[in-house]
């Protein structure tokens, strides 16, 4: 071991300040190559036959990171030093990168150039960090070469000109990355190929093909220096760029500088910025504030407003806070929220996209290079163009393409292709778009996964029964009730009239923590996940079958471990008495909630199970009451539910989905426990309890349903949760909906409940605003959601059962945790909710049809419209596309009325109308459902 | 943060079970009964010793046993900053209890009533894991003042990060926020005399970094040792033996 020490200096907070670092330099550093005569050689990672090897510069790791994840790229030297840079400009690419290094299956070697006796590199007086890491670079390319001999060539990969320029002076064999992957001979590959930014190469290079694209089309990005004093003093904003999904020129950032979020209208403001992109923003004058530059429902250029399903909260729907103005006239309301411009990216958040590429025809000479532009399916993004020299292999798949840059002087970005899922239109390609859309790994379990499952056939041992921590509650007449060829059934009921005239109930929940132990890779594996996702045709499993369908599944007439929630209860349904109890159960009864529904009403069945469920039932009413009593929303959504062709999958019926006093009364239950459990952890965890909140919602974002309900003479009163449940009873018209559309209007108007670490918010915002609820949290499906998991850990470890494992002492991971399960959760949803749509319009492809729907929106050119039948939602357009109200419509706002000029017909919000529904292809392979008035 | 790299190597390049270079000097202040000065990476330390003398504040004085006391400060010069460091806060009484406590341990205290022995300790670069050094520095000091010892004290600290043992923390690694362990032991008596840690861990893991901190220690140990046979060859030497 040698040791050596080097000093650097470094600022913190404006100051300058000397930090001394010691670097102890080593030489049992090896080199990777197996055929090495000097090195250990048991953590080798080259081919024993490797002609070249390669080390990449840091630019192209950053830029082709999809390039090298191509297995036609071997041999490969990651040094330290590159890693180091690559981690501070993207995480992305670094966990990337870094998930080659550690797969066997690629010959990637990380060599730690930084700490080598040989290949440290000091800085010199006046170098910059910059120059220092890349001489480091060609310090080691060098010591590669000479260490390795003549047997191999090594060459440095780099885009950087001065850097290649500098390594052939100093003898060390350099090259683009672009030549080297022309001496491969695999023209494929080179449409993977990140297009370099401007700056980089030379011009005529990049040149576009029309010159006449050259003009500057956006403004200057300010340089980070500017932006940073900007912030500092308050000229500027920074914060996350979100882009509305139903409207992509118009974006908000939150900034907590101002507490406020500013709006952003247009591409030319948003200034190249994408969804997620970390921006600074300048407010512009206050008589600049103005909403949406156009009404109609055609926005610009092509991009039209789809038929889509219905929101079932604010976080799907549109974000709409125009209201209607007086035509689609030149006046522009000022709007009370500032509006800013973007002037600078802090940190990009460019990934890869799915969609297709635009159809073009095919030009003459086919077969060489073309530029495309990709559409993507997240219609937040915009157009991508890229250069493919296979456009007529692609024009009808869906493809993935990645982003390299955006320069000033192009409309749109560019980037290059990275693979094809599939063809267009076809349900399995669609599918995995809507999963890679929502970053869903549905991968099939690893080995590694599978090895932490239990021996099968498992059943209750002898052990699990005398165990001091588990109760046999065998004895117990416990029975499910779930929707009907529910195969993961993670919870179960009981009840059961005590001596006094009280009844004990149970609530028993599948005791997955007995199987799925923490710093495992099964729980690491869950962690990631999340939940399960259900898809109209499949589902993705949170956890491997075995465990899901069989071992944790409390199916009938097995026994099975549970983790029991027991309340003795009044017949008022008071809970007198609470107990937590790790249990044995048998449950003697997997009932459907049909099964559930016929056995309560009918009146001739007078078995033990029965009186169960009715007792059960009028319990649960009671409770129920009591909820919204306290102000508990009954909110609607618009669910649909698909009847699928089992051989063909395809869809053969749609419907509404319809809820039994059976669903309501085993959801009352499940409340209760969840309740009960979340009193019960943050008793004993206040400070790492995973919660579930719901945010009140403010008046801004009530204000659409207000201005719905007002225009058809309703008035809500929404001071609070309780004034609202109350107001929302009294809407009622002779109209048998109505009361049913205004509650999905509220649905809509109310953001998601979320999870959260109880350390990191005080009590008054643990508060769950839809169920009128000061605390509540998730126990009873810990077989398809994580976030269960956690808190059956956090409950039992609240019964001394178990140790608290580590990870509850971390705060950050912890919040990173929530954040996570949050993310996961959204993003099963819209999968879910995409996965309803690709079927919609795959049952629509053959059954065009008339039905009845109801306006909920009013637009220049027409309105917007839902079908409750099949719970999408779309515009009718009373002028044709492009045309901005034409003169023959206008739009009464007073009265939220769109009226023909003549007074012959008007269409009011609420109003029923009859419409056809089909699927049409107004360009090849991209079919969509279209709304037409009758 | 990435403490430890998958390759194995911690932000300076040591692995997780390396400890920093050790340095040592012995009689380092003249004037002191005995002194020493030592290193572990950036970390150094200055100790002196004075007495067996008479007790100053004749109050204080004990019938039975020698009087130990301990003053711990830190140069103003030690961090980068180079702000004053207060003398008599919270931190340094506490530094100096533990080194006067963890020395008074060792110390044959009963074979000199009725005397005090003063330890100097003074931080003059601080780069993580002070605590130890200082107790490193007072035991070389002790031993060249020649005052009678059970044992010559050593400490180590180790701590736990990216679910990783690492041994001797660094000033980035401790400010990492993560479970820290200082061990104090008498090496040949095979003895734990001092152990603090202010973070809470499972006891498995606990284990596992004690060990690791007590193997630490060892070789702290040795290496005190081959100085001071070094130095008692020089003394030999210089005396003509
Ligand atoms: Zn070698």
């Amino acid at each position: 071991m040698l040791h050596s020490k080097t000093f650097s200096k470094k600022t913190r907070g404006g100051k300058v300040q000397k930090l001394v670092r010691e670097v102890y330099l080593r030489d049992d550093i090896y080199c990777g190559a197996s055929f090495c005569k000097v090195c250990d050689t048991s953590a080798a990672r080259f081919t024993a036959s490797a002609s070249t090897i390669l080390v990449l510069d840091t630019n192209v790791v950053l830029n082709q990171i999809d390039l090298l994840e191509n297995p036609a790229i071997e041999d490969v030297v990651v040094l330290s030093v590159v890693l180091q840079e690559v981690k501070n400009k993207n995480t992305a690419v670094y966990n990337r990168i870094r998930a080659l290094c550690s797969n066997p299956a690629r010959k990637f070697f990380v060599f730690s150039n930084e700490f080598h006796r040989d290949t440290y590199v000091q800085n010199m007086t006046g170098e910059s960090p910059n120059d220092r890491n890349d001489r480091a670079i060609r310090v080691a390319t060098r010591w590669y070469q000479s260490h390795l001999g003549d047997a191999v060539k090594v060459l440095l990969i780099t885009n950087d000109r001065e850097n290649k320029k500098k390594a052939t002076e100093e003898g060390v064999s350099a090259e683009t990355i672009e030549s080297y992957v022309k001496s491969l001979g695999q023209p494929a590959l080179l449409d993977l190929l990140a297009q370099p930014a401007s700056e980089d190469i030379i011009m005529e290079e990049v040149e576009d093909l029309r010159p006449s694209k050259r003009k500057v089309v956006y403004p200057e990005h300010k340089p980070m220096s500017e932006i940073t004093a900007g912030l500092t003093s308050g000229i500027y904003h920074q914060g996350k760029l979100r882009v509305n999904r139903y409207n992509p020129f118009e974006a908000y950032v939150g900034s907590e500088s101002i507490g406020d979020e500013i709006v952003v209208y247009g591409r030319g403001n948003m200034n190249r910025a994408f969804d997620g992109d970390i921006v600074a923003v300048e407010i512009l004058p206050q008589d600049q504030w103005r909403e949406d530059e156009s009404l109609s429902i055609a926005d610009e250029d092509d991009d039209n407003e789809e038929v889509h399903l219905v929101p079932s909260s604010a976080d799907d729907a549109p974000r709409t806070t125009n209201s209607v103005s007086g035509s689609a006239s030149d006046t522009n309301p000022i709007s009370g929220r500032p509006c800013g411009r973007v002037i600078g990216i802090i940190k990009r958040n460019w990934h890869s996209y799915c969609g297709s590429l635009e159809p073009m025809p095919m030009p003459a000479g086919s077969g060489g290079l073309v530029y495309a532009l990709f559409v993507s399916k997240d219609r937040r993004i915009p157009k991508i163009r890229i250069q493919t020299r296979q456009l007529e292999n692609l024009l009808d798949k869906r493809i993935i393409v990645a982003v390299d840059s955006w320069d000033r002087q192009s409309r749109y970005p560019s980037g290059h292709y990275v693979r094809s899922i599939g063809e267009i239109g076809d349900r399995d390609t669609e599918t995995e778009v809507v999963l890679i859309e929502n970053d869903i790994d549905a991968r099939p379990f690893s080995a590694q996964v599978l090895a932490c499952l239990p021996p099968l056939p498992w059943s209750v041992s002898e052990q699990d029964l005398v165990n001091p921590i588990r109760t046999d509650l065998r004895h117990l007449r416990v029975f499910s009730v779930d929707p009907p060829g529910c195969k993961d059934i993670d919870d179960a009921l009981h009840c059961m009239m005590l001596p006094n005239g009280n009844f004990e109930v149970g609530v028993h929940i599948a005791d997955v923590t007995n199987f799925v132990h923490p710093g495992t890779p099964l729980d690491d594996e869950a962690t990631q996940r999340g939940t399960s996702v259900y898809l109209v045709e499949r589902r993705i499993d949170m956890l491997p079958k075995p465990l899901t369908e069989d071992i944790c599944s409390l199916r009938a007439d097995v026994e099975r471990l549970a983790f029991s929630v027991i309340w003795e209860m009044t017949p008022e349904a008071e809970i007198i008495s609470t107990r937590y109890i790790k249990s044995v159960i048998k449950s003697c009864a997997a009932l459907s909630y049909v099964e559930a529904q016929a056995r309560m009403d009918d009146s001739r069945l007078m078995d033990p199970v029965t009186k169960d469920l009715r007792n059960m039932n009028t319990l649960a009413k009671t409770m129920r009451q009591r909820r919204i009593e306290r102000g508990a929303l009954t909110l609607a959504s618009a669910e649909v539910k698909f009847q699928i062709d089992t051989e063909t999958h395809d869809p053969l019926d749609i419907g509404m989905y319809q809820i039994r006093e059976a669903n309501q009364m085993v959801e009352e239950f499940m409340l209760a426990a969840n309740v009960s459990v979340a009193e019960q952890i943050l008793k004993h965890f206040p400070g790492c309890s995973l919660l579930r909140r719901h945010p009140t919602p403010t008046k801004d974002m009530l204000e659409p349903l207000l201005r719905t309900a007002a225009s058809v003479g309703l008035n809500l009163d929404i001071s609070s949760s309780k004034a609202l449940a109350d107001s929302l009873d009294h809407a009622v018209s002779d109209d048998p909906y109505f009361n049913k559309l205004i509650r999905i209007m509220a649905t809509r108007c109310m953001t998601q409940a979320v999870y959260f670490c109880s350390g990191d918010l005080s009590p008054p915002e643990f508060h769950h605003y839809g169920l009128a609820a000061p605390l509540y949290t998730h126990f009873t499906s810990p077989i398809r959601r994580y976030a269960d998991v956690i808190v059956h850990r956090l409950l039992a470890a609240s019964l001394e059962i178990y140790k608290l494992p580590t990870i509850f002492r971390d705060r950050p991971q912890q919040t990173s945790i929530a954040d996570n399960l949050n993310y996961r959760h959204r993003n099963a949803q819209m999968a879910s909710r995409g996965s309803v749509e690709l079927h919609t319009l795959i049952y629509f492809r053959k059954r065009p049809i008339d039905t009845e729907a109801r306006i909920v929106k009013i637009r220049s050119n027409g309105f917007i419209v839902f079908v409750p039948k099949y719970g999408i939602e779309g515009p009718v357009y009373l002028t044709p596309r492009g045309e901005k109200g034409g003169g023959e419509w206008f739009v009464d706002e007073q009265q939220q009325k769109i009226k023909k000029m003549d007074g012959s017909l008007s269409y009011g919000i609420l109003q029923a109308v009859k419409i056809h529904l089909e699927v049409v292809e107004p360009q090849p392979n991209r079919p969509k459902l279209q709304l037409t008035l009758l | 943060m990435e403490y430890v790299s998958p390759e194995g190597l911690r932000l300076d390049g040591r692995r997780p079970m390396e400890m920093r270079q050790l340095r040592a000097q012995i009689g380092a202040v003249a004037k002191a009964d005995g002194s020493a000065v030592f290193e572990m990476g950036n970390t150094k330390v200055i100790a002196a010793v004075y007495g067996p003398r008479e007790v100053q504040n004749r109050s204080q004085q004990i019938g039975d046993q020698a009087l130990v006391r301990c003053e711990y400060s830190m140069a103003n010069f030690s961090t980068g900053d180079r702000k004053r460091k207060p003398k008599g806060d919270r931190r340094s009484t506490e530094i100096s209890l533990v080194i006067r406590q963890t020395m008074e341990a060792c110390i044959l205290t009963h074979l000199m009533p009725r005397s005090q022995i003063d330890i100097y300790v003074q931080v003059l670069q601080a780069d993580g894991g002070t605590r130890s050094a200082c107790i490193n520095a007072a035991t070389l000091a002790l031993a060249d003042a020649g005052i009678p010892m059970h044992d010559l004290v050593t400490s180590c600290s180790a701590g736990y990060l990216n679910s990783t043992p690492l041994l001797d923390l660094n000033y980035v690694e401790d400010s990492a926020g993560g479970p820290d362990i200082t061990v104090g032991i008498l090496p040949k008596l095979d003895k734990v005399t001092l152990l603090q840690m202010d973070a809470k861990l499972p006891v498995d893991i606990f284990e596992n970094v004690m060990q690791l901190a007590i193997e630490g220690c060892k070789a702290i140990a040795t290496y005190i040792g081959e100085v001071l046979l070094e130095n008692t060859k020089q003394l030999e030497y210089r005396k003509g033996l």
